[in-house]
């Protein structure tokens, strides 16, 4: 699958990149038309990605599926190390791409007048860590994930840093040094996985390649130590309780956009990584783990919705509930059951609609404003008609309305995780957030839109304009669709979900017995016919 | 679309096409065009489309009651709505039902059996005659396009809570009145105490909800399946269970559910709240219809609850508690919304008492004349807040029978109706409970119930003769605006209470004919298990009934004496000391839960925003710190310990140079100096060696 003989991950994945040159060539001061050509390349990167989800079974597509990965992209990269530029999607990394792809286009379009300082730097900065994103989500090769995962650490760093609050500094140097704390301890463990690789099959054969990894027979103490090391990289992105106090600060300090992107998608890197990597590759160091993820899941759902109540600031408060909600798609992923992993993905695509959208609603008041205080606000209906229809829509959405999108990621969790009977318990304590959620989301709605309008200020804030209302209406469209047509989205889990059930009820010992013994060592993996010139990987 | 009745999918879809229409069009007229929405066209649409369901659901019925009796039970497939994964399910009993691993697929089904045919009639019945009413009611209200979508909507997710063909559908409904209701108790939502109530009324729900979905959970892990049907169907061989078991937790769990929905001990501190809303969505959501859904679940989930008899005398005791406390609370309400509030919920803890005493026919049909008359009690209580100007406390109404005749005599109708008085429609359907609780050997049941039957009677003329007698109390500017309301708000009156008088008659006792009602439903309950009654004659039953009417007479004579002969008004009540302080702040419930709920939720929610701050930021934070202050003893080592070493040494080559240096004066006679000095030492060394 190609688009203009560039294969399509590459295309969706740079594209932002020809942007950001575009960008760079125009002179400091125009703005217009830097904002043009950003959210022009932000369309054209939402449209790029739809053929993805259109050709998804087409024959040509799936003839060409390797490890039940499409459009699969694999070329020689750095060959003194072994690694390879290797790209793939499954079912999981196609929804999170498209919610990249879409939130991306959705986080520009809606900065158009948030940011009026350093206008070129702020879209070149947004349009890298797009591309950054996007890698990570189709990098199947642990080098080339982590040089992704890495990337767009700096944009997002600059982003808070350049066009945040008050506190902006504090936030952006916590959020990076608390993120890169993860990910050097993920790095050794890529590089312990690596040298047991080269251990066990010898130098020429070595790689980077996660399905080459998978295949090793990995002893149960370095299961422990790896898990944990990748544990802690992906439990501070997601984040999880004890990690989570970087979150609050950086989405408070970020402008509108960052924390959109920011809660939409990089938080969704650290629930990804638990699903694509730490589950399959250290299937019974999860299992041994799982009572304790199960804990902290649970104090991420109650604990979250709490703090989440008490909170002055609108942001904060919206930032806690990510604690709460990411607790919640935490708890299917790691109850290792087919619709709890199925519905733990469908509530990451969820999250990024409902709070992506609940963070601009915050936006487009503070915007008009310059406060974020919820004491600052109330009886804004009256005047702004839309902008509440809209904010109740996305209330209802994250508070698990059946008939919205919420419902069904939050159900099959539940029913995901009570169908193990030693897990019951944890569900029925996650249920309890149902109850804490509508609490602090309706709270907020009435102190924000009910009541009188008392304060002139807020009498005169005008209702949302046609940008304004373009922005919110692909997500309440998804919100709408995924709560009632789930089937449609589902369906592209449901292979990558048993695969990961599949590989989770393997021991140790099955695992050994699956691999090619030594003395022959995998044949090298042929590079996809659109990927060039055919390079032997050695 | 598929099926013997084709059109079903249509019926909630009507509704729901009202509200997408209405909600879009006046948010664009109103914003965009900054015009005010045709008040002509949202009404006709709205209530056309519920017209329209209406006639569609009679057409329906008609077809459902052409097939034979065992032949009633119609399901029609829309779509899937939910295909997930595998489910491993537990099974039931020992190996009653299979364990094994079942695809989680959750079908868009409706389905209309005799049970769901009566709900279908009655909320889309009694909905379309309040639709009509609202259009008088909220006329003159800037919200009026609002009022109607919201409305619209509800009737749709009411239809799909009793249409649908499995409990996630159910939910699906329960949740999406639940939402209505929140939306329509905070329309007027400038009035904090209306934002207050519908937060309220969600968030008390949602606790019943919690219960409910953990029950869910439970029965699909247990039997893997949703739909009613095929759940029948794995049971209806099994015995009820004699201990505590998994039914009697799933049926436990819905009944918490049950309990929020539809106002019960002790999830009903929403409901008098609730009555913020306008008068009409008291008439439609929380009396007729929302509210029953709780009756609903419990008798469509019959061949459970019959299954686990510690769940359903639990009903059957949360019921006529329920029934009992709610009806003294209401006794000395001052607002006669209120009062109406309290009573609906004592009216449905008698449903509830019904469905305890296994008589599910019963609470459904005192579901359905409850619906007629007290949703005409709250039209006819609308009709005096109309015409008062938005006056709603007893104290200032009185002789208001003069004024408003048409509303004065249907009222009339719903109220004799409510009291139990032959043979109006209250009187067959209540009487039936009482009987029923007797006849089942629930004589405690039965007492309390004709307790509350009694203070029913009481509170019921209390609030006739302060509002239609008595004397007239209006405040002048009141009575200026005093006037009958408006044709189109009579005419639903006057159909409910011919409604509230006939209603009962299709479901007569036997010792006056046949319970044509009972017998309608009868399909529904095949799977369920049911003592067989002991029989009594019929004269016996005539007499309990004759006994239930003459305790409704000694409510009515005292309240009579009280608040007509002494003309007594409510600002006088309040000297009557502590029991009247207790009824009126409805035993500090509210207070109480306050105090232990609510308050150490937000205090803990305190505590744990400090510890964040504090505990977890406090170590982020001081590991910063303490790597600063690393940092700073290993600038000060690298500084003066390092750079020191460094200098030191450089300081050492600069200083011996220096002495070394003074060697090298470049003088020769020094060199010279140097050289014999030189020679002379070595030499003696040689010489003296």
């Amino acid at each position: 699958m190609e688009i203009l003989g560039i294969p399509i991950l590459n295309a969706v994945t740079y594209l932002p990149l020809i942007g950001l040159v575009v960008i760079l060539l125009v002179p400091r001061g125009r703005d217009t038309l830097i904002k043009w050509i950003a959210n022009i390349t932000g369309f054209l990167g939402f449209l790029v990605s739809i053929p993805l989800i259109l050709n998804w079974d087409s024959p040509a597509v799936t003839a060409q599926m390797k490890h039940g990965m499409r459009y699969v992209i694999d070329v020689p990269w750095i060959h003194s190390i072994g690694a390879r530029y290797m790209f793939g999607i499954d079912g999981i990394s196609l929804l999170l791409v498209l919610l990249t792809t879409l939130l991306g286009f959705v986080a520009i379009l809606s900065s158009w007048s948030a940011i009026t300082v350093r206008v070129k730097e702020y879209y070149v900065y947004m349009l890298l860590l797009q591309t950054g994103m996007l890698g990570v989500f189709m990098a199947t090769d642990f080098f080339l994930f982590y040089v992704f995962w890495e990337v767009m650490l700096v944009p997002m760093y600059f982003l808070i840093g350049v066009w945040g609050g008050e506190r902006k500094l504090y936030a952006a140097i916590k959020f990076f040094l608390y993120t890169l704390l993860g990910s050097v301890v993920m790095l050794l463990a890529i590089l312990a996985l690596y040298f047991k690789y080269i251990a066990v099959y010898g130098w020429e054969n070595r790689t980077f390649s996660y399905f080459r990894f998978l295949e090793m027979g990995l002893d149960p103490s370095f299961q422990f130590w790896a898990f944990l090391a990748f544990f802690l990289a992906f439990a501070i992105k997601v984040p999880m309780f004890p990690f989570h106090t970087w979150l609050p600060d950086a989405h408070v300090e970020a402008p509108t956009a960052g924390s959109v992107i920011l809660a939409g998608v990089l938080l969704k890197m650290g629930t990804y990584g638990f699903v694509r990597f730490s589950m399959p590759l250290f299937p019974q160091a999860t299992r041994e783990f799982t009572p304790w993820l199960m804990v902290l899941c649970i104090i991420g759902v109650i604990y979250g919705a709490l703090v989440a109540m008490m909170q002055k600031d609108m942001k904060k408060l919206v930032a806690y509930s990510s604690v709460s909600h990411l607790g919640f798609t935490m708890l299917g992923v790691f109850a290792a059951t087919q619709i709890g992993i199925q519905g733990g993905v469908i509530q990451m695509i969820n999250h990024g609609i409902s709070t992506g959208a609940l963070f601009m609603i915050v936006g487009i008041v503070y915007e008009r404003r310059h406060t974020r205080l919820i004491a600052e606000y109330g009886g804004l209906s009256h005047h702004m008609p839309i902008y509440a229809t809209i904010f109740l829509i996305m209330t209802l959405s994250s508070i698990g309305l059946p008939g919205l999108n919420g419902f069904i990621g939050e159900f099959m969790i539940l029913q995901g995780t009570f169908q193990v009977p030693e897990l019951r318990v944890w569900a029925i304590l996650a249920a309890s957030g149902i109850v804490l959620g509508a609490a602090y989301m309706l709270w907020l709605f009435q102190r924000v839109m009910f009541g009188k309008c008392e304060k002139e200020e807020n009498r005169r804030m005008k209702d949302l304009n046609l940008r304004e209302v373009c922005t919110f209406v692909p997500l309440i469209i998804l919100a709408v669709w995924i709560g009632i047509f789930p089937s449609f989205w589902l369906r592209y889990l449901d292979a990558p979900a048993k695969a990961v059930v599949e590989r989770m009820q393997l021991t140790g010992r099955t695992i050994s017995a699956q691999v090619v013994t030594p003395a022959v060592p995998p044949a090298p993996t042929a590079p996809a016919a659109a990927a060039g010139p055919a390079v032997p990987a050695e | 679309m598929n099926g013997p009745i084709p059109y079903l999918w249509l019926i909630p879809l009507l509704p729901l096409a009202g509200f997408a229409i209405n909600g879009l069009y006046g948010l664009i007229t109103q914003r965009v065009r900054e015009r005010k929405p045709n008040r002509y066209l949202v009404a006709t649409l709205a209530c056309g489309l519920v017209l329209a369901a209406f006639v569609l659901g009679l057409a329906a019925c008609y077809e459902l009651a052409q097939l034979p009796a065992e032949e009633r039970s119609v399901e029609q497939l829309v779509f899937h709505w939910i295909q997930g994964g595998d489910v491993a399910t537990t099974g039931y009993g020992a190996g009653a039902v299979a364990p094994g691993t079942v695809p989680f697929q959750v079908e868009w089904a409706i389905l209309l059996d005799p049970l769901s045919a009566v709900m279908l009639l009655v909320v889309t019945g009694v909905g379309l005659l309040i639709h009509v009413f609202a259009i008088g009611y909220m006329w003159a209200d800037t919200g009026f396009y609002r009022f109607f979508s919201y409305m619209n909507l509800f009737m749709f997710a009411m239809l799909v809570l009793v249409l649908g063909n499995n409990y996630l559908m159910m939910f699906l409904g329960w949740e999406g009145v639940g939402f209505c209701s929140y939306a329509l108790i905070g329309f007027y939502f400038h009035k904090q105490s209306a934002g207050d109530a519908g937060k309220k009324a969600f968030v008390v729900n949602r606790v019943g909800d919690y219960g409910f979905i953990v029950g869910v959970l439970l029965l699909f892990a247990t039997f893997g399946t949703f739909n009613y049907g095929r759940l029948a169907g794995l049971v209806k061989d099994l015995p009820a269970e004699a201990h505590f078991g998994i039914l009697s937790a799933i049926t436990l769990l819905f009944f918490i559910g049950a309990c929020g929905k539809s106002a019960q001990i002790p999830l009903y501190v929403w409901l008098p709240d609730a009555m913020e809303g306008p008068t009409p969505v008291s008439a439609l959501i929380h009396a007729a219809t929302m509210v029953t859904a709780g009756v609903y679940m419990v008798t469509r989930s019959n061949f459970l609850f019959t299954r686990a008899p510690v769940s359903l005398e639990l009903v059957g005791f949360v019921g006529v508690t329920t029934a009992l406390a709610a009806a003294l609370m209401a006794l000395f309400q001052r607002d006669i919304k209120r009062v109406l509030a309290y009573s609906t919920v004592s009216q449905l803890g008698y449903m509830f008492a019904a469905l305890g005493a296994a008589a599910f026919a019963a609470g459904i049909m005192h579901l359905m004349t409850h619906a007629f008359f007290k949703a005409l009690l709250f039209l006819g209580a609308g009709s005096i807040i109309h015409a008062l100007h938005h006056e709603q406390d007893l104290q200032h109404m009185g002789n208001l029978r003069r004024h408003m005749p048409l509303t004065f005599a249907t009222m009339l109708m719903a109220y004799l109706a409510i009291c139990g008085i032959f043979p109006f429609s209250g009187f067959f359907s209540k009487d039936e409970i009482l009987w029923r609780s007797f006849a089942s050997g629930h004589y405690v049941f039965y007492g309390i119930g004709l307790a509350a039957a009694g203070l029913t009677a009481f509170y019921m003329t209390r609030l006739m003769v302060l509002t239609f007698f008595s004397t007239e109390r209006i405040t002048p500017e009141a009575k200026h605006h005093l006037h009958e309301s408006p044709a189109v708000m009579t005419v639903p009156l006057v159909v409910l209470a011919v409604l509230s008088v006939v209603g009962g008659w299709i479901g007569l006792p036997a010792w006056l004919g046949a319970n044509t009602f009972e017998h309608w439903l009868e399909p529904v309950f095949r799977y369920a298990i049911r003592p067989e009654a002991p029989h009594f004659s019929h004269g016996f039953e005539f007499a309990m009934a004759m006994g239930s009417v003459a305790v409704a007479a000694i409510g009515i004579g005292l309240a009579y004496l009280v608040y007509q002969r002494r003309g007594v008004v409510p600002d006088q009540e309040m000297t009557w000391g502590r029991l009247w302080q207790a009824l009126y702040h409805k035993f500090y419930i509210d207070e109480l839960y306050d105090a232990l709920i609510i308050r150490p939720c937000k205090g803990l929610g305190n505590l744990l925003a400090a510890f964040d701050l504090s505990v977890i930021d406090g170590f982020v934070n001081g590991t910063a710190a303490a790597t600063r202050g690393s940092a700073t003893v290993s600038g000060w080592f690298d500084k003066y310990v390092v750079d020191g070493l460094v200098n030191l040494q450089a300081w050492i080559v600069q200083n011996v140079s220096g002495v070394l240096r003074r060697l090298q004066t470049g003088v020769a006679p020094n060199y010279a100096l140097a050289i014999v000095l030189g020679i002379v030492i070595l030499s003696c060394l040689y010489i003296f060696r």
